[in-house]
């Protein structure tokens, strides 16, 4: 018994750097970021942040970590090896999610209150571009080769093509009702949307965007209605896509080949969004109302620990560390 | 160039085909009318709740505003006129009606006032956003004019699945001396036995004198004669005296209805399924809270909006199947709205909140329908006296 306290006093002051993978999510209603290990399935480190802390993302080499911290109007950068914020950097209103560029140097925030989409250089600290979009912005996508920015709106219903050498939009695509996510395939062939209350996640062709297919999803003994696809999630050889399903409380795996539903996998209730462990045995998913960490077991597709972290977790983000 | 046209580009989501429309050099407008006639306002005891001047036109406002941020990007607009007439002046409702040449109207007025104008100008789409009067929905449906104001039934139903869920079976009510008030207590003494529930004892409200001052005593002395109960409902849908019943009566029992627990079809306290973002846009716009009308005008339009859009500019006979038969809205209530073939009610979740939160979302868990949970709220087809919407 004592042992084990030891233990994990042990694992929580070493540096995180040392030896586990982590993974990092937001928590929208406790201003804080937690740190699951990887390993141990335990969280080993939590960080007070800004005002409702959703969106995050490392930057490409894992030393900063990216807050959109929504009511603090700005989006925050994390020193993970200091363990602290060391700056703020511009980010227009209420930014809710957001995208970093190839290049590492441009980040694209999505502004929910604001209808706009900023793009920040996270060198200068400067806003280089603001782009009008529709009625609460929230998804965000970069293509692989940096040349297309995405942008879903909520009420507007549309996902936005955004030319990222003009900071112009070139194209509108109409989704289904509440679009939440937004995930280009790493080939950057497709591009995938999930919309909330239409319950559907529809698949573009990005040369012409053209919608290749729309995924429906099924539950037994779940209304249709509680069916949410938000988060959304390829695999490292993108054969596999896992959708987030909020209020089902279950997370679909959908095969990116045919665009069926293979398996549905029962998490904690309300599931925002997810990330993989970087080895790809284990997906962690965020649970809104039960205030959990659901981890996954991707060769079983059955929930193996639910992990208690901060209030209304939401973003989640993976740092390896080998 | 060919980026000007590919930004025109977007897919239907009805049967996946692509549509391509040309750069609008002259943008499609969507013309809206609203039209008020101010219903008398009812002399209230308190002064804490004045009725905002801009009731319903705010919401209409915010969704004109919505609506043509979504046009920007596909080439049209919405433009609403709006026309505020005073009381009773239906004469010059109808005229114009008749100098307007809009397809979609908003009608901000009674219950009688409504069917008046509908009568004789089917070829347009009315929204009643105004009126919870069962009987439009019911006898007095016609087949051109949808509600996406909740009907007294779909609130006192929610109320009534609250408190059977609750087990608090044994029910009071007292009941104000207006019209509109006795349209609610009847909604709830069906609305019980919908539910196998039952009033067993009720009272009319006919003190006079200023609560402010006497609630304490009088309070006392009418929720006495009512004896025992669980919990008491109160039909009041001015909020005139029902906000002086809390703490006053003689058995410690919670209070539903007129004030405690509300049934709405928005509230302030709303703020779940994104719903923050809505409150935060209106405040901005409107410098006050959103309410109920607000809500039924804003998404009235909504409504509309998204009807053009998936049914890529349909004539209005299009719309309005689309409206009855194939949309799927969201409104910040966390189920997709659409609308009752059978009577043209917008489906609802209800609201029931108390001062300073949310405390359920109606329909409830476990009330179930065969078609969609949210017929379990209000007239369900079946019971439905609603004929107009029959061919």
């Amino acid at each position: 018994m004592r042992l084990n306290t030891c233990l994990a006093a042990l694992i929580a002051l070493m540096p995180a750097t040392a030896f586990s993978d982590e993974i990092w999510v937001s928590n929208e209603k406790s201003d804080t970021v937690s740190v699951i290990n990887v390993d141990t399935l335990e969280v080993v480190k939590e960080y007070e942040v800004g005002e409702r802390p959703r969106g995050i993302l490392f930057s490409n080499d894992f030393k900063y970590l990216y807050i959109c911290a929504s009511d603090s109007d700005s989006v925050q950068v994390l020193d993970v090896e200091a363990g602290k914020i060391i700056h703020d950097l511009p980010s227009g209103e209420d930014p809710e999610q957001f995208a970093l560029h190839p290049n590492g140097k441009l980040l694209y925030i999505a502004n929910e209150d604001d209808a706009v989409t900023t793009v920040v250089d996270t060198e200068t600290h400067h806003v280089i571009a603001q782009i009008n979009v529709g009625v609460e912005p929230e998804g965000m996508a970069v293509s692989p080769d940096g040349k297309t920015t995405i942008t879903t709106s909520e009420t507007t219903n549309m996902a936005h093509w955004i030319d990222t050498e003009t900071n112009s939009i070139y194209a509108n695509t109409l989704v289904d009702a509440r679009p939440r996510h937004a995930e280009f395939t790493d080939d950057g062939s497709k591009l995938w949307v999930s919309s909330e209350i239409g319950g559907t996640v529809a698949v573009f062709n990005t040369s012409d965007q053209s919608q290749i297919a729309k995924i429906e999803f099924e539950i037994t003994g779940v209304h249709p209605d509680k069916i949410q696809p938000v988060g959304v999630e390829l695999n490292a050889d993108n054969s596999l896509a896992y959708v987030a399903l909020g209020p089902s409380n279950h997370v679909a795996v959908v095969d990116t080949a045919t665009y069926e539903v293979l398996d549905y996998v029962l998490v904690g209730r309300r599931v925002w969004h997810m990330a993989f462990s970087p080895d790809g045995t284990k997906l962690f998913t965020t649970n809104g109302v039960s205030g959990d960490v659901s981890v996954v077991d991707l060769a079983t597709n059955k929930a193996i620990k639910s992990i208690k972290v901060g209030r209304f977790p939401w973003g989640a983000v993976a740092r390896p560390t080998n | 160039m060919t980026r000007l046209l590919k930004s025109f580009v977007f897919a239907l989501a009805v049967g996946l085909l692509a549509a391509t429309t040309g750069v609008a050099d002259d943008k499609r407008n969507i013309d809206v009318l609203y039209l008020r006639i101010a219903t008398p306002e009812r002399p209230v005891l308190s002064n804490l709740d004045p009725i905002p001047e801009d009731l319903g036109l705010a919401g209409a406002n915010l969704a004109i505003a919505d609506n043509n941020t979504t046009g920007g990007f596909m080439g049209y607009q919405f433009v609403m006129e709006t026309v505020d007439l005073g009381e009773g002046d239906l004469e010059a409702a109808q005229s114009a009606l008749q100098g307007s040449a809009a397809p979609y109207v908003l009608l901000d007025m009674s219950a009688d006032e409504m069917t008046s104008l509908v009568d004789g100008n089917e070829a347009r789409l009315f929204f009643n956003i105004r009126s919870y009067d069962d009987k439009l929905r019911g006898e007095d449906c016609r087949a051109t004019l949808l509600h996406t104001l909740p009907s007294y039934a779909m609130r006192t139903d929610a109320l009534m699945q609250f408190v059977l869920k609750k087990r608090w079976n044994n029910l009071a009510l007292v009941t104000g001396a207006a019209s509109e008030d006795a349209m609610f207590a009847d909604a709830l003494r069906k609305s019980s036995r919908k539910f196998g529930l039952s009033i067993a004892v009720e009272e009319p409200w006919v003190l006079d004198g200023d609560l402010r001052r006497q609630a304490g005593a009088e309070v006392h002395l009418l929720t006495q004669k009512l004896g025992d109960y669980d919990v008491l409902f109160v039909a009041d849908e001015h909020n005139d005296f029902a906000r002086y019943l809390a703490y006053n009566t003689w058995e410690p029992r919670p209070i539903l209805g007129g004030d405690g627990l509300r049934a709405t079809g928005w509230n302030r306290v709303n703020e779940q399924w994104g719903a923050a973002q809505l409150q935060s846009r209106f405040r901005d716009l409107s410098g006050r809270d959103m309410q109920d009308v607000d809500y039924a005008a804003w998404v009235a339009l909504r409504a509309v909006d998204e009807a053009q859009l998936r049914t890529n500019f349909a004539e209005i006979d299009g719309i309005r199947s689309f409206l009855l038969d194939g949309i799927e809205l969201a409104g910040f209530k966390g189920r997709p709205l659409s609308f009752r073939n059978w009577n043209g009610q917008m489906r609802q979740p209800i609201g029931l909140t108390h001062a300073s939160a949310l405390v359920a979302m109606a329909p409830l868990e476990g009330f179930l329908h065969a078609r969609n949970e949210l017929d379990s709220l209000g007239a369900d087809e079946p019971e439905s006296q609603c004929t107009a919407f029959g061919e």
